[in-house]
């Protein structure tokens, strides 16, 4: 019920930035991302290899890799993840937020059947019987559209088909009922018309459970599926956000327009526009001013030297001294 | 006549298993494929995984031995050129990789790769170093890329490379299997455009094997859709992927994500997922995952008819 009221947001994320520790000196992954998502809301987290999407995500659950370190603040309906520890660690992962990784068959155990990892998770964050834990995870597997879950849930990871394996990790991730799902390229290792599949499969818990989505993703063609709001990443930092329907109208920033265009269509024929020139930025050389410089069509005198911060312009936000022309 | 042309490819793997590799089924990889393409074009071969393209791409190059059905190259069968002159073979046909990593010696500095495909011809230092140059030029890299480890490049860099690899020895015809798929995004669209202008510059042919429909839209003249082995729909890339016939090219077209918020409207998407192609559906090999499907598909195999001048369907409704 939307009473128009601003709403308190279930996750609030500001000035987050994540660094690595490695020989080759200290490499800043993520510098200073903030973003908020309410409940029933999906946030695109979009951009190339290496722009800090995927470890934006992890960080959020508390999972980056050791010698990484974050900084800011991350609020999870009212409560700071950061803080987390322990047992309120462990509920926050599963029972509040749930995860669907590119790689099923990494994130399932190899030696227990769907439906004893099922019964597992859920017999560690509730008092339950085998006997409903069983019947719930035959329940959620038939909600994730799988076929045949009663045979499903004795099966091992490796008997399943790519799709199976993805609605299996899809339902094991909303088994608890967490209201946020962080989902890392969940269709990227899939064939095109099981993709289709999951997509729908995402778009329908969205409406149904009104599960709020963090959706990391290189294909726009997905994020434009899925999200209502957009965060485009380039270098660690966001340099377009908002409304995902404004962002894809009328890109404002330059690399916002130049990965759209960089997308051949299936309906305008044999169009090969250039591209963006050049490649994504080392990441321990980030070059001065907007990281986006070098390659930039729009580049003017102070790109160079001056970082653009996010400035907001109707429905959407981004961070270019010479923005693309508006609607 | 074709520069290449593949007749009656079929290609059968067997399954075994135990101790004693007793053969226990029999993979159909590519079945009774037939398909050319003319100097100068592209023909774009897509599929989801497991359709048999790469098989179908490895028969093509002479890499693997069809079990029967024959490859022509200039029209001269592919066992000829194999037994009376092979270097000159390999000078025809060249291949680009999805990971040019796998292609690239990791030891060697880029340079010794890209000059591999010359060795045979017994030229001086100084002339494979010029050809070398030449090759990194025509893919727009710089000459420092030469003396480069392949750990140092980019991946757009080292597609590049391999691009040139297989340009050096200006082949008639180059097999592109998923070259681009591992890029990203924003470079992606650099490698099909040097594609696209060498093509242009040299009349060489291509095979573009991908499972990316906007992508071989793009670069392609020909288009033939395959399925657990076999060519479905085959015709000019524009007519079939704008106004697909066969069931599957619909759906596949159809699943296709558009990074374009107002086209969310989609069809059912397909049912399922692709048989495993050690039991090929009987008849139709699509009627298990087909909404059109009826009891004559699972008992009459569709031959792959030519339907209208150039384009070919195997369905018994379509068009």
């Amino acid at each position: 019920m939307n009473t128009g009221a601003p709403q308190a947001a279930l996750l609030e994320v500001r000035d987050l930035e994540i660094t690595f520790f490695s020989d080759r000196g200290a490499l800043t992954a993520v510098d200073g991302i903030s973003f908020s998502i309410g409940a029933g809301e999906t946030l695109g987290l979009v951009g190339e290899s290496g722009c800090g999407k995927s470890v934006t995500g992890a960080a959020l659950l508390k999972l980056l890799p050791r010698g990484a370190k974050a900084g800011g603040s991350i609020c999870y309906a009212g409560s700071e993840v950061t803080q987390l520890s322990g047992q309120a660690l462990q509920r926050f992962r599963g029972k509040e937020v749930g995860m669907v990784f590119q790689d099923p068959l990494s994130a399932l155990n190899p030696v227990l059947s769907i439906g004893e990892q099922m019964v597992e998770t859920l017999k560690a964050h509730e008092v339950v019987s085998s006997q409903s834990a069983r019947l719930r995870a035959q329940e959620v597997l038939d909600a994730v559209g799988m076929p045949d879950p009663s045979r499903v849930l004795s099966a091992y990871p490796h008997e399943l088909s790519g799709g199976m394996r993805q609605r299996a990790l899809i339902a094991m991730a909303i088994l608890l009922r967490p209201k946020l799902l962080i989902a890392d390229e969940p269709t990227t290792a899939l064939d095109v018309t099981v993709q289709a599949q999951i997509i729908e499969l995402l778009q329908r818990l969205r409406a149904e459970q009104r599960l709020a989505m963090i959706l990391i993703s290189h294909d726009l063609g997905v994020v434009a599926q899925l999200a209502d709001i957009v965060a485009v990443m380039y270098a660690g930092r966001f340099v377009e956000t908002g409304d995902m329907r404004a962002v894809f109208k009328h890109p404002r920033h330059p690399y916002t327009a130049g990965l759209l265009r960089s997308i051949p269509s299936l309906t305008r024929g044999a169009d090969l526009s250039q591209g963006i020139p050049g490649s994504v930025p080392d990441p321990l050389h980030l070059p001065l001013g907007c990281a986006f410089h070098p390659r930039c069509p729009r580049a003017i005198d102070q790109c160079p030297t001056v970082i653009p911060s996010l400035i907001a312009q109707g429905i959407t936000r981004f961070a270019c001294h010479n923005p693309e022309p508006g609607s | 006549m074709p520069l290449l042309e593949v007749r009656g490819l079929v290609k059968r793997f067997a399954v075994r298993q135990g101790l004693l590799r007793l053969t226990i089924g029999w993979v159909r990889a590519v079945d009774a494929v037939t398909l050319s393409v003319e100097r100068a074009q592209t023909l774009g071969i897509v599929g989801e995984s497991g359709c048999g393209k790469s098989t179908l791409g490895r028969l093509a190059m002479g890499l693997l031995n069809p079990e029967t059905g024959e490859v022509l190259v200039d029209g001269q069968p592919l066992a000829a050129w194999l037994h009376k002159d092979k270097p000159a073979l390999r000078q025809r046909l060249q291949m680009v990789f999805q990971d040019p990593l796998d292609s690239l010696d990791p030891r060697l500095p880029v340079r010794e790769s890209i000059a591999e495909p010359l060795q045979h011809k017994r030229l001086s230092r100084r002339d494979i170093n010029a050809r070398v140059r030449q090759a990194l030029q025509e893919v727009q890299l710089p000459p420092e890329v030469a003396i480069a480890y392949p750990h140092e490049l980019s991946g757009g860099q080292r597609q590049r490379v391999g691009i040139a690899r297989a340009m050096i020895v200006e082949p008639a015809f180059v097999l592109c299997d998923e070259a681009v798929s591992s890029l990203d995004v924003s470079v992606r669209m650099q490698v099909l455009h040097l594609l696209a202008r060498l093509q242009k510059e040299k009349g060489v042919a291509y095979w573009f094997i991908s499972h990316d429909l906007a992508v071989v839209r793009a670069v392609s003249h020909e288009v033939a859709v395959m399925y657990l082995g076999a060519v479905v729909e085959r015709g000019p890339a524009e007519a079939v992927l704008s106004q697909p016939w066969h069931p599957y090219t619909e759906a596949l077209v159809a699943a296709v994500p558009r990074p374009d918020p107002e086209k969310l409207v989609r069809v059912q998407p397909l049912a399922g997922e692709v048989p495993s192609p050690q039991a090929v559906p009987s008849g139709c090999r699509f009627r298990t995952r087909c909404p059109l499907a009826q009891e004559r598909c699972a008992r009459e195999e569709p031959a792959l008819l030519e339907k209208s001048p150039g384009r070919w369907v195997a369905c018994h409704f379509r068009p």
